[in-house]
């Protein structure tokens, strides 16, 4: 397998090549620009930076005055401290505001690892999947990662791109093309389709390669976009193979998870199992050992998956 | 000629108020204490110090006035109409549904609004960030907020006075409307922010204390506060909150109670009656 990149690590690469191509790009941190990898571009454009020390929200209510002024701004820090201390700015300064503020938000899920729970967000995309006119990006691989920091760039309107600390492999080849929106499909089957994002779309393919091993066919999408969802691809799913599993290092309330269930329940129904946080908070631990703990694997996914399989048969029979 | 100019700003206080007045009357609800409490900042701002162009809102060189006590809406709304940036006959719509003119200020809808607000504590940030913008582009705006005092006890508003001192913001001016008032009571019983001078002075802004209703001695402020060098300017404005409106001065419970129509013709009779509103100094 090649080497493994984490996408804030992908993020600080990709920011500081935006930086280059376009001039209105300015960068917000909160006092954790090495953690977020926002220095890679504050050692480029000093002038296009800002440290905003540890506050937070006014870190993006100064965003929003510069996007006002025909910046685009990329506020960057924790996810716990994005979504959660400045959610309210991010609603009214931001989003209601109809602002042209990316938020980039790194250390998302538990592989946030020793830090523990209070640093661990598994309730952020719910946050900001609530908002009119906010797009969300939760990127796979360094692939995705570039992809949603250049879209969020092209894009008019407020953005949140969800990051992580951990290493991930790629999971797409060369040919790939980022496209808002759209799922992508890494693996086709019949049997059933898992969706994932971020670190579970790795994940995912896994399970599928162990399920296949057992005569399971399964579709895998990575879902980088979760809003706005890709419902056709997902009623798609749906209806092509009659049993879906999420994966996402969130909890399993109003993330990914309930993204597609809202969208099967009105279009297709059909089952779904969700993997993620069981409405607990995280704690501290080696990354592997909370993604263990919580079933945030291949073989939870593939667990999953053969349930939703059964369930899909007693709809059936 | 200044003289004139000082009693022409004065007119066109009063003629804000009773704008606001009116519109509140109609509307059924909203503000009329700190909206009346800023008419004479904003009448200043609008009519004599902004570089702003109704007919091109979003030219990009043009000053910024920011009201971060959104709830005074009344009082942006009626400066907006009477510089023509949308008909006065618009105020009427005022909360009504399909209206542009949101119960607090709505950039996406309406001309002229800088920035949408209502949720207190927010807009110093968002003033930081358009300064800030001005001096990446080197552009001469200014940009102006008004924050109230009962506002300031957000603790939003000290991380933005922070760092309007530490990036050397010198084309931001606030204006604290200071009423002593907010909607629990007297600022000063329900959580105190004094002594609010000094706390700006040691945040690192540069400060005057002024008399919010006297339009020359505004006017003044507003003059030095523009030749002040490496700092943000904070104008401590002493205000009555419900200015200019005998039954409603000084009386926090005409906060968020709009005037019922016979409350708007004697407030309209007093406002007319006594033509422009005099400078308190
Ligand atoms: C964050 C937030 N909390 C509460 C309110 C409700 N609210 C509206 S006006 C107000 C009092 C404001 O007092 P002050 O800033 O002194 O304004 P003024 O007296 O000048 O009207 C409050 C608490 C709000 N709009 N925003």
């Amino acid at each position: 397998m090649a080497g493994k990149t984490a996408t804030r690590e992908a993020y600080g690469k990709a920011l500081a090549e935006l930086g280059k191509l376009n001039g209105r790009v300015v960068v917000l941190d909160a006092d954790l620009s090495k953690s977020t990898k926002t220095a890679d571009f504050a050692g480029v454009f000093p002038d296009r930076f800002f440290n905003m020390g540890i506050a937070e929200q006014n870190m993006i209510g100064t965003a929003a005055g510069l996007a006002s002024a025909g910046k685009i701004p990329f506020a960057s820090t924790f996810a716990v401290f994005a979504a959660g201390r400045a959610f309210e700015q991010i609603r009214n300064s931001v989003a209601y505001a109809g602002l042209n503020v990316k938020i980039a938000a790194t250390h998302a899920g538990v592989t946030v690892g020793e830090d523990g729970g209070s640093h661990q967000s598994v309730e952020d995309i719910a946050l900001m999947r609530s908002l009119p006119s906010m797009t969300v990006f939760v990127p796979a691989d360094e692939a995705e990662t570039f992809g949603a920091v250049r879209a969020a760039a092209e894009m008019e309107g407020p953005v949140y791109i969800r990051l992580g600390r951990a290493g991930v492999p790629p999971v797409h080849g060369d040919g790939f093309r980022f496209v808002p929106g759209k799922a992508v499909v890494l693996r086709e089957g019949r049997d059933a389709a898992v969706i994932a994002a971020g670190i579970m779309v790795s994940a995912a393919l896994e399970a599928a390669s162990v399920l296949a091993g057992e005569g399971i066919e399964c579709r895998v999408l990575s879902m980088h976009t979760v809003k706005p969802l890709d419902v056709e691809a997902v009623v798609a799913a749906a209806r092509e193979t009659g049993a879906l599993v999420t994966a996402e290092e969130h909890s399993v309330i109003g993330g990914l998870g309930g993204a597609v269930c809202e969208a099967v329940c009105g279009n297709f129904p059909v089952p779904v199992k969700r993997v993620g946080l069981p409405d607990v908070f995280g704690e501290s631990g080696k990354p592997e050992e909370l993604l263990e703990k919580f079933g945030l694997t291949p073989s939870g996914i593939a667990a999953a998956v053969r349930e939703a399989i059964k369930m899909k048969a007693g709809v059936k029979g | 000629m200044v003289h004139r100019e000082i009693e022409m700003l004065r007119v066109r206080a009063n003629e804000i108020r009773k704008d606001i007045i009116r519109m509140l009357g109609r509307a059924g609800s909203g503000h009329p204490g700190g909206s009346l409490s800023a008419a004479d900042i904003v009448a200043a701002l609008y009519f004599k110090v902004l570089r702003i162009d109704p007919q091109n809102p979003r030219r990009p060189d043009r000053d910024r006035f920011i009201l971060s006590k959104g709830h005074a809406a009344p009082v942006l709304y009626a400066a907006l109409a009477q510089r023509g940036f949308f008909p006065r006959e618009e105020l009427d719509t005022l909360r009504r549904l399909g209206s542009r003119l949101q119960g607090h200020p709505d950039m996406k809808k309406l001309p002229g609004v800088e920035m949408s607000t209502g949720s207190l504590g927010q807009g110093l940030s968002v003033a930081n960030g358009v300064a800030l913008a001005g001096k990446l582009d080197g552009l001469d705006y200014r940009v102006y907020v008004l924050l109230g005092d009962g506002e300031i006890q957000e603790g939003q508003v000290w991380e933005a006075a922070m760092a309007a001192a530490h990036y050397k913001l010198d084309n931001l001016t606030a204006f604290l409307d200071h009423n002593r008032m907010q909607i629990d009571g007297p600022i000063e019983k329900v959580m105190s922010p004094e002594p609010v001078p000094d706390k700006w002075r040691a945040f690192g802004w540069d400060v005057q204390v002024i008399d919010g209703h006297d339009m020359a001695g505004i006017l003044r402020a507003l003059e030095k506060a523009g030749s002040v060098k490496g700092k943000p300017q904070m104008i401590v404005a002493e205000t009555v909150k419900g200015k200019g409106v005998s039954f409603m001065e000084n009386q926090v419970g005409w906060h968020g109670v709009a005037p019922k129509p016979g409350e708007v013709e004697r407030a309209l009779a007093e406002l007319g009656d006594r033509g422009p509103v005099e400078g308190e100094g």
